[in-house]
C-alpha cells in the first residue's frame, strides 16, 4: 500500500502532541530540550510531506531554515543550560523561577 | 502737543525705588535713601509744575500734554498704548500727588528714623509714586488700570509693613481683597466700555491710526439714558457707570466696601497720610470725573453714587465720634470726606469734588502727619485716652493741627470752608436731573449737614483729647505693661525734629489759604466782581456737565468758548450772566448755614469734651455698628466654611485626591494580577503557549479559515 500523505500528518501530529506534553510536564531541562526539539522535527516532516506532495520544493527550503535555527538554538540553549547548573547544581527548572541567575 | 519730560514724571520715582531696593538695601545708609527717595519725587514734583504751568503747559492750554512711550497692546481694534497725558484734570492731580506726596517723603524720613526696614519703606513708597502718577497720567483705561492695581499692590505692601505683626498682615490681606472686589468691577467697566465705543482711549490721537472718537467722546452724541432701575443692566451708559462706580467704591472706600480702610491704619503713619488720605483713596474721585460724559449719560448711576456717598459720609461720621485711636479717627473721617465728593460727583458737581480732593489732600495730609508727630513724641502711643495736655510738649504740631483742624470742620476762610460749601451748595442747588425729585437733594443736603456738624464735632474731640485737658500719657497701663519696660518709662513728649515739622508748616499753611483756589463768585462778589474761581474755570473745559442749564445759561455754551481766558480776564458781563442774582443770595444764605453748622459742632465739642474728654460713647459707634462681625458672619465665615467643608474636604480631598489616588490603585491592582502571568516557572508558560495556539486553532476550526 502506498503511504498516503495523511500518514505523514498523523505521524507529525503524534510527535508534535508527544513534545508539547513533554515540554510542560517535565521538570528536567534536557528533557524539555529535547521535547521542543521533537516538536521542531515533528514540523520538518509536515513541510517535507506537503512538499512531496505538491511537488514543490519550498517545504524543503524550509526544512534547512528549520534545521539551522535549531542548531543556533541548541548552541544557545545548551550554554544556558550550563550557566544554570553551575550555578544551582540541578537541572529543575523550577528551582530557576525568580528570573534571575 | 507731545513732550518726552512727561514720562519723567513717573519714571523717576520708578527709578527711585529701583535705587532704593538694590543699592539702598546694601549701603543702609539712611542718609543717602532720603535723599534719593525724596530727591526723585522732588523731580517729578518740578516737572509736573513745568509742564503745567509753561507756555501751552497742560493746564494754560485746551490740549492735553502727551507722551507717547510705547504701543503697548495692538489686537484687532482694541489699541491702548503705554502714553501719557496730562490735561487740565490730570494736571490738577499730578501737582498735589507730587507736591503732597514730596512733603509726606520728607516727612516719612523723620518718623521712620532708625527702623529695620528703612529702605524698604522707601523704594515701597517711591513706587507708590510711580503708580499712582500712572494711574492718573495714563491715557487710556487699560493704562490706568495699570496704575490702579499698582497702587492697591503698594497699599498692601506698605500696610504690611510691619510684616512681623499679625494684625498688619491681616489688614493688608483686608484692603487687598476688597480692593479685588472693586476692581472686578472696573475690568467690567473697562470691558463694556470697549464692547459699546469701541476704544478705550480717553484723548484722540489721530497719529496712531485709532478709532475717530474716543471712549469718552463717544457718548457726547448719545441721547441720555432714562432714569430707570432699568437702564442699570441695559448694557449702555448707566451699566458702564455703575461697574466704574463699583471699582470707585471699593479704592475709594465708600460703602459697602470701605471696611479696609480703618484697618489700613496698621500702616506706618506716613502711608496714611500719602495713600490712606491724600492720593489713592481719591483715585475712585479721579476716575469718576475723568469719565463724568460718561455718568452725565447715566442719571441712575448718578444717583447711586449720591446715595452711597452721602451714606457713607454720615455713617462713617457717626463712628469717627466714638473711636478712641486717633489714627482711626481719621480714617473714619477720610471715609466721610471721601463720601462727600461722591455726593457731589453723584450732584453733578464734579469740579466741587476735585476740589474737596485738593483741599482735602492737604488738610488730612497734615491731620494724618500731626497724628504721625504725635504718636513719634510719645513712643508710639495711638489712644487718645492716654494723650492730652500735648500742646505745652509739641507746640508746632499742636498750631500745624489747629489749622488742619479748622480746615476740616468748615471754619470760615479755612480751606475745608470752601470745598465743603460748594459741595452743600451744588447738593442743594442740584437740578432734578439725577434725583428723584428736587426734595431729594434737599434731603441729601440735610445728610450732608449733619456730616459736617458731626465732622466738627469728632474732630474737636480729636484735639481736645489729645493736645488739651490733663495729661494721662504718664498713667501706666497695668495690663498693657506688665514686666518694666524700659522703653516705656516715663514718657517725656518731645517735639518732633525738622524734618517733620517742615512739612507740617507747609500743609498748614495750604490748608489755611489753600481754599482761594476755588472761591466760588457768591463770595467773591462781596470784595470784587471779578470772578475770581480759578479752579472752576480751569477744569470746566475737561468736566462734563450734566446737560440741563445749570446757571441759567445753556449747557451748549458752557465749555467751547474760552473758559480759559475767562480764569485770568474774568469780565464782568460774563460773571453776570453765569450767576443770577436770587442763586447768589441763596449761596451766601446756605454758606452762612453751613457756617454756623461747622462752629456749632466745633463749640459744641469744645464744652462737652473739654469737660469730660473720656466720654463713654455710645457703644454701638464704638464697635462700628458691628459692620466687620456681621461681615464676618454673613460673608466671611460662610465662604471660610464652605472652602474648608466644601471645597476642601468634599471637592479637593474627595474629588481631586480621589481621582488620583484612584488611578494609582487601579495600576496597583493591574499590576498586581498581572503579577501572575510572570510567576518565572517555565512550565506554566508553555502552557500559556499551549492554550493560546490551541485557542487559535480552535478559532479556525471553529470559524472556517479565512479566504483571502
Amino acid at each position: 500500500m502506498e503511504p498516503q500523505l495523511s500518514w505523514y500528518l498523523a505521524l507529525s501530529a503524534i510527535l508534535f502532541t508527544i513534545g508539547v506534553t513533554g515540554v510542560i510536564i517535565k521538570r528536567n531541562i534536557i528533557a524539555m530540550f529535547m521535547c521542543i526539539e521533537l516538536m521542531l522535527n515533528a514540523v520538518n516532516l509536515t513541510f517535507v510531506a506537503f512538499a512531496s506532495f505538491f511537488q514543490d520544493v519550498t517545504g524543503q527550503l524550509f526544512v534547512f531554515i528549520v534545521m539551522t535555527v535549531a542548531a543556533a538554538e541548541a548552541a544557545v540553549g545548551l550554554g544556558i543550560i550550563i550557566a544554570i547548573f553551575r550555578n544551582r547544581e540541578t537541572l529543575d527548572v523550577d528551582e530557576a523561577s525568580i528570573l534571575k541567575l | 502737543m507731545e513732550n518726552n519730560l512727561l514720562s519723567l514724571i513717573i519714571f523717576a520715582p520708578l527709578a527711585g525705588a529701583v535705587i532704593n531696593w538694590f543699592v539702598g538695601r546694601r549701603l543702609r545708609d539712611e542718609r543717602f535713601i532720603g535723599v534719593v527717595a525724596c530727591g526723585s519725587v522732588a523731580v517729578s514734583a518740578i516737572v509736573a509744575f513745568y509742564l503745567a504751568f509753561m507756555s501751552g503747559g497742560a493746564l494754560r492750554s485746551e490740549t492735553p500734554v502727551l507722551d507717547h512711550i510705547w504701543t503697548w497692546l495692538q489686537v484687532g481694534t482694541l489699541h491702548a498704548d503705554f502714553g501719557l497725558a496730562m490735561d487740565r484734570l490730570s494736571g490738577t492731580y499730578a501737582l498735589f500727588i507730587t507736591f503732597v506726596g514730596f512733603l509726606i517723603h520728607l516727612f516719612a524720613v523723620g518718623y521712620m528714623h532708625g527702623e529695620e526696614g528703612f529702605y524698604r519703606f522707601f523704594a515701597f513708597l517711591n513706587l507708590f509714586m510711580f503708580s499712582m502718577l500712572t494711574l492718573v497720567l495714563g491715557d487710556n483705561f487699560v493704562l490706568m488700570f495699570v496704575g490702579w492695581e499698582g497702587v492697591g499692590l503698594c497699599s498692601y505692601l506698605l500696610i504690611g509693613y510691619y510684616f512681623d505683626k499679625k494684625e498688619a498682615g491681616d489688614a493688608a490681606k483686608k484692603a487687598f481683597i476688597t480692593n479685588r472686589i472693586g476692581d472686578w468691577g472696573f475690568v467690567l467697566g473697562i470691558m463694556l466700555t470697549f464692547f459699546v465705543t469701541g476704544s478705550v482711549s480717553f484723548f484722540a490721537n489721530p497719529g496712531a491710526g485709532e478709532a475717530a472718537h474716543t471712549a469718552l467722546s463717544f457718548f457726547k452724541n448719545t441721547p441720555v439714558e432714562p432714569f430707570t432701575a432699568g437702564a442699570i443692566v441695559a448694557g449702555g451708559a448707566t451699566s458702564i457707570a455703575v461697574l466704574l462706580f463699583i471699582g470707585a467704591a471699593g479704592k475709594s472706600a465708600q460703602i459697602p466696601l470701605y471696611v479696609w480702610l480703618p484697618d489700613a491704619m496698621a500702616g506706618p503713619t506716613p502711608v496714611s497720610a500719602l495713600i490712606h488720605a491724600a492720593t489713592m483713596v481719591t483715585a475712585g474721585v479721579y476716575m469718576i470725573v475723568r469719565c463724568s460724559e460718561i455718568f452725565v449719560h447715566a442719571p441712575t448711576a448718578m444717583f447711586i453714587v449720591a446715595v452711597i456717598g452721602a451714606a457713607t459720609a454720615l455713617f462713617a461720621a457717626t463712628i469717627g465720634l466714638a473711636q478712641n485711636d486717633i489714627k482711626k479717627v481719621l480714617a473714619y473721617s477720610t471715609i466721610s470726606q471721601l463720601g462727600y465728593m461722591f455726593l457731589a460727583c453723584g450732584m453733578g458737581a464734579f469740579i466741587a469734588a476735585i476740589f474737596h480732593v485738593i483741599t482735602h489732600a492737604f488738610f488730612k495730609a497734615l491731620l494724618f502727619l500731626g497724628s504721625g508727630s504725635v504718636i513719634h513724641g510719645i513712643q508710639n502711643e495711638q489712644d487718645m485716652r492716654r494723650m492730652g495736655g500735648l500742646r505745652k510738649y509739641m507746640p508746632i504740631t499742636w498750631i500745624t493741627m489747629i489749622a488742619g483742624w479748622l480746615a476740616i470742620s468748615g471754619f470760615p476762610l479755612f480751606a475745608g470752608f470752601f470745598s465743603k460749601d460748594e459741595i452743600l451748595w451744588k447738593t442743594w442747588s442740584a437740578p432734578a436731573f439725577s434725583m428723584p425729585s428736587t426734595g431729594f437733594s434737599k434731603f441729601l443736603w440735610f445728610i450732608a449737614a449733619l456730616t459736617a456738624f458731626l465732622t466738627a464735632v469728632y474732630m474737636t474731640r480729636m484735639m481736645v483729647m489729645t493736645f488739651w485737658g490733663g495729661e494721662r500719657f504718664r498713667e501706666t497701663d497695668e495690663s498693657k505693661h506688665q514686666e518694666p519696660d524700659h522703653h516705656h518709662g516715663p514718657v517725656t513728649p518731645h517735639e518732633s525734629p525738622w524734618l517733620m515739622t517742615v512739612p507740617l508748616i507747609v500743609l498748614a499753611v495750604l490748608s489755611t489759604i489753600g481754599g482761594f483756589i476755588g472761591v466760588p463768585y457768591a463770595m467773591s462778589s462781596v470784595f470784587t466782581h471779578q470772578d475770581v474761581n480759578v479752579l472752576e474755570h480751569t477744569l470746566e473745559p475737561v468736566v462734563a456737565s450734566i446737560p440741563v442749564a445749570t446757571h441759567g445759561e445753556p449747557a451748549a455754551a458752557a465749555p467751547a468758548e474760552g473758559a480759559h481766558e475767562r480764569a485770568f480776564v474774568p469780565a464782568e458781563e460774563v460773571a453776570h450772566l453765569t450767576h443770577s442774582p436770587e442763586e447768589i443770595s441763596a449761596e451766601r444764605w446756605l454758606a452762612l448755614v453751613s457756617v454756623l453748622i461747622g462752629l456749632a459742632g466745633i463749640g459744641i465739642g469744645w464744652v462737652i469734651f473739654q469737660k469730660r474728654p473720656l466720654m463713654q460713647m455710645p457703644r454701638i459707634l464704638e464697635n462700628k455698628y458691628y459692620v466687620d462681625e456681621i461681615y464676618d458672619a454673613t460673608l466671611i465665615n460662610p465662604i471660610e466654611s464652605g472652602s474648608r467643608e466644601g471645597l476642601w474636604k468634599i471637592f479637593d480631598i474627595g474629588v481631586l485626591d480621589g481621582i488620583l489616588h484612584g488611578l494609582g490603585d487601579a495600576v496597583t491592582e493591574l499590576g498586581r494580577l498581572a503579577r501572575y502571568l510572570q510567576a518565572g516557572f517555565v512550565r506554566a508558560y508553555a502552557a500559556i503557549i499551549l492554550v493560546g495556539a490551541l485557542i487559535l486553532i480552535g478559532l479556525f476550526a471553529w470559524m472556517g479559515y479565512p479566504n483571502p
